[in-house]
Order: C-alpha cells, then structure tokens, then sequence
C-alpha cells in the first residue's frame, strides 16, 4: 500500500443516493494513488470479462456476491486508505434507502464526510436525507461531490444549479460543506487528478479535501464529562473504567458523580504496561481511575468537576430517527441508553414528523416509522445525568432499544423540568455540603451484613399497609437486621406540628420533611419501613418526592390495593386482593436480596454483587 | 504512536462493554499476531487480567511452536484456556485434502460451534480485521450470529456511536470484534510498542521466508522476506502491495463468504 508513516487516523464516510457512484469513487480514489494491493484491478476486471460484464470500479469493494450481482451496495465496508502522513478509514455506505440502517451505522462513526450528488440526477430523496441526518449524527465536517459531471458535458452551469439547490437545503438547519466539488468518478477527474474537461473549476480535488479535514481535538478542552463504565474489582484496587467523552481530568481532582451527587478525589489513575505512570487523561481516552474514599457508585453516571455539572432530569425533549422494524409508538416503553446509562423510558408526547425532502413538519402522529425523523419528548423511569448536544457530543445524544435491537437514536435538544426540580436541587445542596463522619457506608454495611434500604409501601385506604410494615419490620428485626418502622403518623404531632393539617401545599411539605427524615435513617445505615399513610390520597406524588430526596439509597416500591387497580409508575411489586402478609413479607425479602440490599447468608459477613 | 493510542481507546471500550453485557464470555485465541494483540488489550482493559476464558479451537494441524508458545503464555500470564477440537471429523479422518473449505467448515466452524454449544457462550470475542478482506470490512463491532451459528449479512443491526447490541433472544450469540479498525501494520507497530511476545515464526531466520498469516501448517505457505526484527516487518509492509492472506488457501475464490456466513471466524 502507500510507504507514508501513519501518525493520525481520520473516519470518513461517503454517503448520498443510491446510484449517484459512491462506491465508483472509492475505487477510483484506490486506483489513481495506487493503493489497491497488487493484482487486485487485474483480478476483478478479469472476473468481469469472463462473466461478460462491464468492469466496475464499484465491485472492488462491493465484496458479497449478492452486492455484485445487483451492482448495489447493500452494507458498509470499512476501507484503508494513507495518504501523507494520515491513515483513513473510509467507509462507503448504501445509498438505498432500504438499507439507511446500516448509512447510519456508518455515518455515525465518521468524523467527515464526502457527500455525492449525481450531476445528470440532481438532488435526490437521498441525498437531502443524508444530507440532514450528517447533521443529526454530529458530522459537521463534509464536502459535497457533484459527481457524473461527464454525463451532462462537464457544464459550469449545470454544477452551480446543484450547488445552489443543495446549499438552500443544508442553509435550514444550519449545515455548512467545506467544499463543492464538481467530478467524474468513472473517468477520474477531479479525484486524485485534476480534471482537463473543468478549467472553469479551480478548487480543490477530493483527495485535496480529504487532507483539508480536521481531526477534532477540541472536546479535551470543554470541560470534563467522565461517564462511569464499570466498577472493577480484580485485586486489591478498586477502580473506575470508562472513556473520558469530554474534558481533561488529573489526579488529586475533586469529582461530583450525577445523578447520586457522590463526591470524591481522585487518587491514581491505572494503567496497565504504562511508564511513567499516568497522572491525567484527557477526552477519548479509555481509562481507570481510583478514588481516596469508598463510595457508592456505578455504570451510567457521570462524573465531571463541581463546576459544570450536568443536567439531571427524568425527561427531555429531543430529535430522533426511526430504523426499528416496528414504528416507534407514543405512550410505549423502551431502554433509553445514554452513554453507559440505561434506564427504561416512556414516548411521553411526539411533537411532529420532519420530512427530510423539505422539512416539511407533520403534526398529530401518534407513530413514527421506520426511516422517519421526529421531535418528541422522553420520560424515564428514574433520574438520568446528561447534557444538550448543542453543548456536548457523547452525552448529549441517546438510543433507544426496542425488543433486542437499537431501534433509534436522537440528540437531546431541551431538558424538560420535572415537577421534583426543587426536591432534587434541594438534595444535590444538602449533599454536597453534607458533613461526614470516619465511619463509611461500606463499613456501615460490613458491620450491618446489609446496606441501607427505603421500603415504601403506597396505596390506599385499608388496604393493609401499616400491617404489612409492621410485620416486615418485625420479621427483618427477628432475622438480625437494623430496620425501623417510620410511621408518618409519627411525625405529624411532632416535626409537622407547625402545619396546617389537609391543605394540599401543606401535604407536599409533610413528604418533603417525611423524606428528610427517611434520608437520616437511611445515612445510619438502616432499612426504612415506611407507609404513605399520612398523605392519603396524594400518595403517588408524596412517594414520589420521597424517593428524590432519599436517592440514591434504594427505594423499594410496594402497591396494595384491594381490586384490581393500575399501580402507580414505578412500583417494584404490587399486591392486590386479599393480601397474605406472610407470602408478601417474604416476596419483599426476595426483593431487598436481589437489589443486594441483605447479603444472602445472615451472619456472614456479607459479599456484595455489586460494586460500591 | 498517538494513532495506536486512539485504536487501543477504542478496542478497550468495547472489550469492557462486552464484559459488562456478557454473563458467558470468551475470547478465541489462535496465537497469532492478531488475537494475541488482542489478548492483550483485554489485559489494559482489565488491568493486567483477563476475566474470561480463552478459547482455542485446535484443528491438530497447528504448527507444533504455536501449542508451546500458547501454553507458555497461559502460564505466565495466568490464563484460564479452554481447548475444543471436532474430535468426530478428525477421527473420520478429516484434512485438507478433502477440500479446503470442507476441512475449515468441519475442523473450525464447526470445532467452534460444538465449543460454543458445548459452554453456553453468549458473547465471543475474535480479533478479526476488517482489512483482512472483503466480508470482515463488512462486520459490525458487534455482530449477532443465529440460532445455528449463522451470520446474516444482509441485516446486521445498527451501531451507532458507541451503542452495540448487546442484547440478543435466547439461542443466538453475539461476535465481537474489537480489533476491525486495526490494519497489518498496525498491530505489529502495537506489538513493537508495547513490546508484546509474538511467535517467531513471523521472522525470517535466515532462510529468507517468514509466514505472514498462520494457520494450519498444510494450508499456509511461508513469504519470501529478509524480515527478521519488527522494525523490519514494519518496514517491508509499508512497501509491499501484495494482500496479507495470500498465504491463506482459503481465501481463494469465494471461500470467505461462504465459510464466514456459515459461521467462520
Ligand atoms: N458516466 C459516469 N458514470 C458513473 C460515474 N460514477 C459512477 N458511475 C456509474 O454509476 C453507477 C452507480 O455507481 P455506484 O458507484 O455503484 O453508485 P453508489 O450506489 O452510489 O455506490 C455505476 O454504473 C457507475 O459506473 C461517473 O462519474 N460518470
Ligand atoms: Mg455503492
């Protein structure tokens, strides 16, 4: 291949409407600065005279025989390419629309992009799809490449019409190429060489614009966004991994973790066959770090310094398309995955449909199809840290999974405030500022053989609840666990007694306290049994409130109802009907050893599943 | 170096999500240059361990250096190895000469499947390149394989950014391939860098052949090369034109594509 010495990488994809000679201009990039492997042309034209067909220089990298056969590109192939002093990656990907999936797959981990318009053709369905989803993807370095320019006689005219045509539709989402340049990939001009038939073109070739494209290095300079990978625990060290998506980090740095609001320093960074040792890592990078304290923390939250911190939200609005098999639907439930973040998550409202031929918007879908492009908004399930992708790539865009597959993905374009705002800046204060003892949470629970635990059992009148805690708090005690029964009951006479009793603000106030005090007993290492007796019907939202504040103990939601009745969101276990207390108090036992919470054997000295 | 660094980022990322998501996780290792670096690059990811077992699928037509150099290396770096052979095949009397990709289909796709079956294996990891030739430019980081082992190329799931499928019904297995973005020479630069052991059949020790690509012993031929130190295989790669498996018999005709979609490494 070429003598160059690679010291950079650079991904680059080629998209545009089927047809328009995509994988012609790959091959033909190959061949005129020869760097097909030797034989390789030879071979392919040889196979094309004995099958009677004419050569393509699309079949060199078209590698299935089916892709051959019909002369279409059906998924993307990863090519190597150097040219002075840089390895590409270049990509080719289907232009079919059929096969948008796999343009996106592509698409999504280039860092440039060259985009063909076939000259004869014009500006296709594909080529404006394409065209707006580079931008929906974060690609913002692309040329476009008026190819075929010999089919309509190399004509200046014809070039500027496209050219004209093309930059109105990237001009309304803000979309900007680097270059327009007019070219024949079949006959080669204007690839590797200047072309003879286009004096009026004086612009640069498409392999002078591969080598114009930047590698982005700014994202080591925004600040630091450090999503949590794992937590791994092979020897004596316990360490973070994960990839540094924006920011620099260096040891000795103090690191908030969103959404728990954890703290701690960092102590080392690991590294393995490393000298000298490492003392910082910076945006790209996959790392492990170690932390001066033992805190709780696991995959998908993101650490960053106190300074910019994230946003935290259980709800966004965002922009998003469609490949999944069935449509996207309003009101169904997916696994929203942000970063290393994944939280199961609801299609609260979808706003409209984008037509990507004209931006044309459609209102009132209840669906979005496959290939369709759409503004909705999220709900998940619980708290999620992420930011605007306006602001930052990686944390800043999703997928969902449908089913087994990754269905969709999208940019987060807004953060929508959710009514525990208040309640969870109130928390994040009080954490943050939260004097500690010597004692942590780890050794709480060693000497415990449990962790701290919120059991909250909701629902309504006479239903059974205050039984239930009662005799699981009995039962927990019996067993040798350090639990207590918080009755709301117990609080009203007391803390809330400067409240009015039966006004709605005044209700949202006892939650509030009722969680306070949750949070100091969860702090002592205790397993809270808890009713929401005292609010009454308001329960959903004082259970609600509740599990902000006491986040990130583990809440353990419990619905009684007499009939039949829907649960509220988010409930891990539901009785209803005539209740069997004993059957119920050992389901939710069942429960608190499957969250980790009690150790399976009682009087060992508990092992945990899961990292802290 | 930095362009090393920036593939090693990327292969580590995924080794460690294909750690978080598989409950039942191997690594295929065949000794040569490629899994080896991959090998590795499980050990940076895992801070010097390798949380999963290894599997080699031996065809009994190895390279008797390549089984010392493999237990050697499980030794001292403590590798948990598990060996599968088609015991069945090679008893009936099974090799090349009964056609080439007839002896691949049985000895590894087929030693592979009966491996995989035989562990309840969900996730692999393999050290394929996408360079290496035309279908492996085609694979996705992760890659699910059907109920019989099957590669369905005509509808690989998408993979955006870093998002892989790492969920999958009950039956099938998902292949992961930390390695596509590497090319040839890029693993012997890491290999000089990290100063990782390699076999030395890969050298050339004065008879002016080395191999290239190892394989079976009938079905790979040496190259013609001085190559004797990394430096100077990384040197020759850089002015050589001819592909990288033209050692391999295999790769003739349409070979690939059908042994791969059957299930083939
Ligand atoms: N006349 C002419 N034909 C071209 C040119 N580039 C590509 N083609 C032809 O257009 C057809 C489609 O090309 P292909 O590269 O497969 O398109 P893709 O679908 O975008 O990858 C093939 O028959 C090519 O020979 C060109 O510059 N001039
Ligand atoms: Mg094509």
């Amino acid at each position: 291949m070429s003598t160059a010495t690679s010291s950079e990488h650079l991904n680059i994809v080629i998209v545009g409407h089927v047809d328009h000679g995509k994988s012609t201009l790959l091959g033909r990039l190959y061949a005129d600065t020869g760097s097909l492997p030797d034989g390789k042309l030879e071979k392919v034209q040889a196979i094309c005279r004995q099958q009677g067909k004419e050569f393509e220089y699309a079949f060199l990298f078209d590698a299935f025989l089916e892709e051959q056969e019909q002369g279409i590109t059906i998924d993307t192939a990863r090519t190597f390419f150097n040219w002075k002093g840089r390895q590409y990656i270049i990509i080719d990907a289907p232009g079919h629309k059929e096969f948008l999936k796999n343009m996106i797959s592509g698409a999504a981990r280039a860092e440039a992009a060259l985009l063909l318009i076939d000259a004869l053709e014009g500006v296709k369905e594909q080529s404006k799809k394409h065209g707006y989803l580079l931008s929906l993807l974060g690609v913002r370095q692309f040329a476009v490449v008026v190819n075929k320019m010999d089919l309509v006689g190399y004509r200046q005219d014809v070039f500027e019409g496209i050219e004209k045509e093309y930059r109105e539709f990237l001009a309304q989402f803000g979309a900007n190429p680097e270059r327009i340049i007019p070219v024949s990939a079949k006959l080669g001009d204007n690839i590797a060489n200047r072309s003879q038939a286009m004096a009026w073109y004086q612009g640069p070739t498409v392999l002078d614009a591969l080598s114009a494209f930047k590698k982005e290095m700014v994202r080591s300079e925004q600040p630091l966004r450090f999503p949590v990978q794992d937590v791994y625990k092979f020897d004596a060290r316990r360490i973070l991994a994960g990839r540094i998506t924006a920011g620099r980090l260096k040891i000795g740095d103090h690191l908030v973790f969103s959404p728990s609001n954890k703290r701690a320093n960092i102590r080392t960074i690991e590294a393995f066959n490393i000298e000298p040792v490492l003392t910082s890592g910076e945006a790209g990078q996959s790392v492990g770090i170690t932390l001066d304290e033992q805190i709780f923390v696991e995959r998908g939250e993101i650490a960053t310094h106190q300074e910019r911190l994230p946003l935290v939200s259980t709800a966004f609005k965002a922009n998003l398309f469609w490949l999944g098999k069935r449509p996207l639907e309003e009101g169904r439930r997916y696994l929203l995955r942000v970063v290393t973040k994944e939280v199961e998550c609801e299609v609260a409202a979808i706003h409209r449909i984008i037509d990507t031929m004209d931006l044309s918007q459609q209102q009132g879908s209840k669906t979005v199809i496959r290939n369709q492009v759409a503004e909705l908004t999220l709900r998940a399930k619980a708290p999620i840290a992420f930011d605007l992708s306006s602001s930052f790539e990686a944390t800043g865009r999703f997928v969902l999974v449908d089913d087994y597959d990754i269905a969709g993905g999208g940019i987060v374009t807004e953060m929508i405030r959710d009514d525990q705002e208040v309640l969870r800046e109130e928390a994040r204060r009080r954490d943050f500022a939260w004097v500690k003892g010597e004692v942590g949470i780890e050794e709480r629970a060693q000497q415990y053989g449990h962790r701290a635990a919120i059991v909250l059992i909701t629902g309504g009148r006479h239903t059974g609840k205050s039984f239930l805690a009662k005799k699981l708090e009995a039962r927990l005690v019996a067993d040798g666990r350090h639990a207590y029964l918080l009755d709301g009951e117990n609080l009203r006479r007391g803390l809330d007694a400067d409240l009015a009793e039966g006004q709605r603000g005044q209700t949202m106030e006892m939650a509030r306290r009722y969680g306070e005090v949750a949070r100091l007993l969860a702090d002592t290492g205790l397993i809270v049994v808890s009713t929401t007796n005292p609010f009454g019907l308001d329960y959903a939202e004082a259970a609600q409130s509740i599990k902000t504040l006491v986040h990130p103990t583990p809440v353990i939601a419990i619905h009684m109802s007499k009939l039949p009745e829907e649960p509220p969101a988010n409930a891990d276990i539901v009785f209803s009907g005539p209740a069997d207390f004993d059957a119920a108090t050992r389901r939710i036992l069942d429960e608190l050893k499957r969250r980790g919470v009690l150790a399976q054997a009682i009087g060992a000295k508990p092992t945990f599943q899961y990292s802290i | 170096m930095k362009h090393l660094r920036q593939l090693e980022d990327q292969s580590v990322y995924i080794l460690r999500e294909a750690y978080k998501h598989f409950d039942n996780l191997a690594m295929l290792w065949s000794m040569g240059k490629d899994s080896t670096v991959l090998l590795w690059l499980a050990r940076k990811a895992f801070f010097g361990h390798v949380p999963f077992p290894l599997l080699h699928v031996d065809t009994s037509y190895k390279i008797p250096a390549m089984i010392e150099y493999r237990d050697r290396l499980a030794r001292e770096w403590h590798l948990n190895l598990v060996v599968g052979q088609n015991k069945d095949a090679l008893a009936a009397g099974m090799n090349h000469t009964l056609g080439r990709v007839t002896c691949c289909t049985a000895l590894k796709t087929n030693g592979l499947k009966q491996l995989l079956e035989q562990k309840g294996y969900t996730g692999v990891i393999l050290g394929v390149r996408a360079d290496e030739e035309g279908t492996r430019a085609k694979e996705r980081y992760f890659s699910p394989r059907d109920k019989h082992g099957d590669w369905d190329f005509r509808d690989q799931p998408p993979e955006l950014w870093d998002q892989f499928k790492t969920t999958f019904p009950p039956g099938t297995h998902i292949r992961i391939h930390p390695l596509l973005d590497w090319t040839e020479i890029n693993i012997w630069e890491y290999i000089k860098l990290e100063n990782i052991p390699f076999i030395d059949l890969y050298l050339n020790k004065g008879d002016g052949t080395r191999y290239r690509s190892l394989g079976c012993a009938p079905c790979t031929t040496p190259i013609k090369s001085t190559a004797s130190t990394v430096d100077d295989i990384i040197e020759e790669l850089r002015h050589t034109t001819v592909a990288e498996r033209s050692g391999r018999a295999q790769d003739e005709g349409r070979g690939m594509e059908l042994l791969r979609k059957d299930g083939y490494m």
